[in-house]
């Protein structure tokens, strides 16, 4: 720092976080001011360790499972499935058909739930309130089919490795396929309120600009690399769980702005409905359980198995010694990598405008720190 | 691979191979590879269809920079490490590779010792650095040319590393917590 006050300084040092509503959770971020202007950014991270990596060698497979829910705990669903098929990879388990379009379905409602979430913080921190309300009430209702799948709403648990551990319960389809009718006509709701709306356009457009190819060099994925124009998707490229028999589009952006990632994630909403609905008609029949022995002891070996998780591309790298218990697991999460990027974005940018940033990356902390 | 576990973990199965069952990795890229670095990549393999070699150290980044530019790898997923404390050189570094053209994706290992300095990926792949920084922060393999090597997700005055096998799940710094939270133990 300069000598003499800060108000002679022609640069200010400012924190944001740990404690903000913007920052979606414990994060902190030093701004670095030439008045409003930011001119460089540092991310404080690590309030939220919980050593999830550590713990996961020192428990069994099976028991470690319910860990990897806490990471990113608005998308459990998705870390559950990504840790379920590294492991049978590991195993070399096939999972039978219908535990397939069961995971699929729950997975793809997880990823409307997760961008329900954003979208509602996200525009809150604009100045938006009513999106929250709206789609706090949509998300509701997937999560009620959670409950009534499995007991639990949030950290859900609903996989098993190998396959599910609970049947359908009656009329899981129907409900399901209510929930798509009463779905899409909201999406065109939040469009209604948001698409067109003239501060939602002057808050976003232009705002934390990223190119392919920085998205690139950073390692940066999902909905921020398509936003970009970049057509990625890990259903598309290296599909799993079933993922290559249903029809679904990539909706890609131009800019890479804070307003084509808005159009890509609520389109994104709209493909899932889509596969939902696939899914759901066309449930094979059949057991929901491969064969997986009774004490998970894959051999000697290491996978690297990774999902389109609603964030990006999550990833676990799993080492094998042949025991009860992984000699290593690593997860690479999506939000720790894309936030990253944060700093590139930020550059130039007004502090009004660190907050729209820092909400169209779409982070959780909880996926950050681990 | 995995020699054996730290303390209070059971043993490997009498039954498991001592080696995990690999098939060699020949194509086209597998080729081009061992003509350029030749003695320098000791191992190409593939097990369950992911593709892997292992490398000398310093060859790491000649390799990445190789792969970046003449291969189409344009995406470093992640750089991670495992730790082997029965073995001379204790420590994997795993850096996993994407490429969007090929749609496929490689591993590159490489054994460093304890106090050795890897050159860091940064110069080559921007993402390395937090990346690395983790590696750091975990396991204490401090990388060489960072443009920032300090601790990530731990207090930045923090002693320990705790992703090493000797450090034990319920490890702690009792010195830190004292002096930050003012209690004896966080547990």
């Amino acid at each position: 720092m300069p000598d003499g006050t800060y108000l002679d300084a022609t640069e200010l040092v400012l924190n944001m976080g740990p404690q903000h509503p913007s920052t979606h959770g414990v994060l902190r971020v030093i701004l670095k001011l030439d008045g409003e202007r930011v001119i460089g950014t540092e991310c404080v991270i690590g309030y939220l360790h919980r050593g999830v990596e550590k713990i996961g060698e020192n428990r069994t497979y099976a028991q470690f499972a319910p860990y990897v829910d806490r990471m990113d705990y608005v998308a459990s669903v998705s870390n559950g499935l990504g840790y379920c098929l590294a492991v049978e990879k590991l195993l070399s388990v096939e999972v039978p058909p219908r535990a397939q379009a069961v995971r699929v379905i729950l997975t793809e409602l997880n990823r409307i739930a997760s961008h329900l979430i954003w979208l509602g913080t996200h525009a809150l921190d604009v100045g938006a309130i009513t999106p929250l309300f709206y789609t706090m009430r949509e998300r509701e209702e997937i999560l009620k089919i959670y409950e009534k799948y499995c007991g639990a709403r949030l950290t859900t648990h609903a996989f098993r490795i190998g396959g599910l551990q609970y049947e359908l319960y009656e009329g899981f389809e129907d409900e399901v396929r209510a929930f798509c009718d009463m779905f899409l006509p909201k999406v065109d709701e939040y469009e209604e309120l948001l698409t067109g709306n003239r501060i939602w356009i002057a808050r976003l457009k232009n705002v934390g600009v990223l190119n392919a190819e920085d998205c690139k060099a950073y390692g940066v994925t999902g909905p921020m690399l398509r936003a970009a124009g970049v057509k990625w998707d890990l259903r598309k490229a290296q599909p799993y769980s079933g993922y290559e028999q249903y029809d679904f589009e990539i909706p890609t952006g131009v800019n890479g702005d804070s307003y084509d990632r808005y159009l890509v994630r609520i389109e994104e909403m709209r493909q899932s409905v889509r596969i939902i609905r696939q899914a759901v008609d066309r449930m094979p029949e059949g057991p929901i359980m491969g064969k997986v022995p009774k004490v998970i002891k894959p051999p000697l070996g290491e996978v690297y198995v990774s999902i389109e998780a609603p964030k990006g591309e999550l990833g676990y790298y799993i080492v094998s010694d042949g025991s009860t218990q992984p000699y290593r697991v690593r997860v690479r999460p999506p939000s720790f990598v894309n936030l990253q990027a944060l700093d590139k974005m930020c550059r130039g940018a007004l502090v009004a405008d660190v907050v729209v940033i820092i909400g169209t990356i779409d982070i959780v902390l909880g996926e950050v720190d681990r | 691979m995995p020699e054996q576990k730290a303390e209070g973990k059971p043993q490997p199965a009498a039954k498991a191979p001592p080696a995990m069952a690999v098939a060699p990795w020949d194509d086209e890229l597998a080729r081009s590879l061992k003509q350029r670095f030749g003695e320098q990549i000791t191992e190409l393999s593939v097990y369950l269809g992911q593709k892997f070699l292992v490398a000398k150290p310093e060859a790491v980044v000649p390799i990445l920079q190789y792969l970046n530019s003449e291969a189409a790898f344009d995406y470093l997923v992640d750089v991670t490490a495992v730790d082997y404390p029965s073995r001379a050189e204790r420590f994997e570094l795993i850096y996993i590779l994407y490429s969007f053209a090929r749609n496929e994706r490689i591993r590159i290992k490489t054994r460093v010792a304890e106090g050795a300095r890897p050159a860091s990926a940064t110069g080559v792949y921007p993402t390395a650095n937090w990346l690395e920084r983790e590696v750091f922060d975990m396991f204490g393999i401090e990388f060489a040319d960072h443009p920032d090597m300090r601790r990530i997700l731990m207090p930045e005055d923090w002693t320990g590393h705790p992703l090493r096998k000797d450090s034990s799940i319920l490890a702690m710094d009792h010195r830190w917590v004292k002096e930050h939270l003012g209690i004896d133990s966080g547990q």
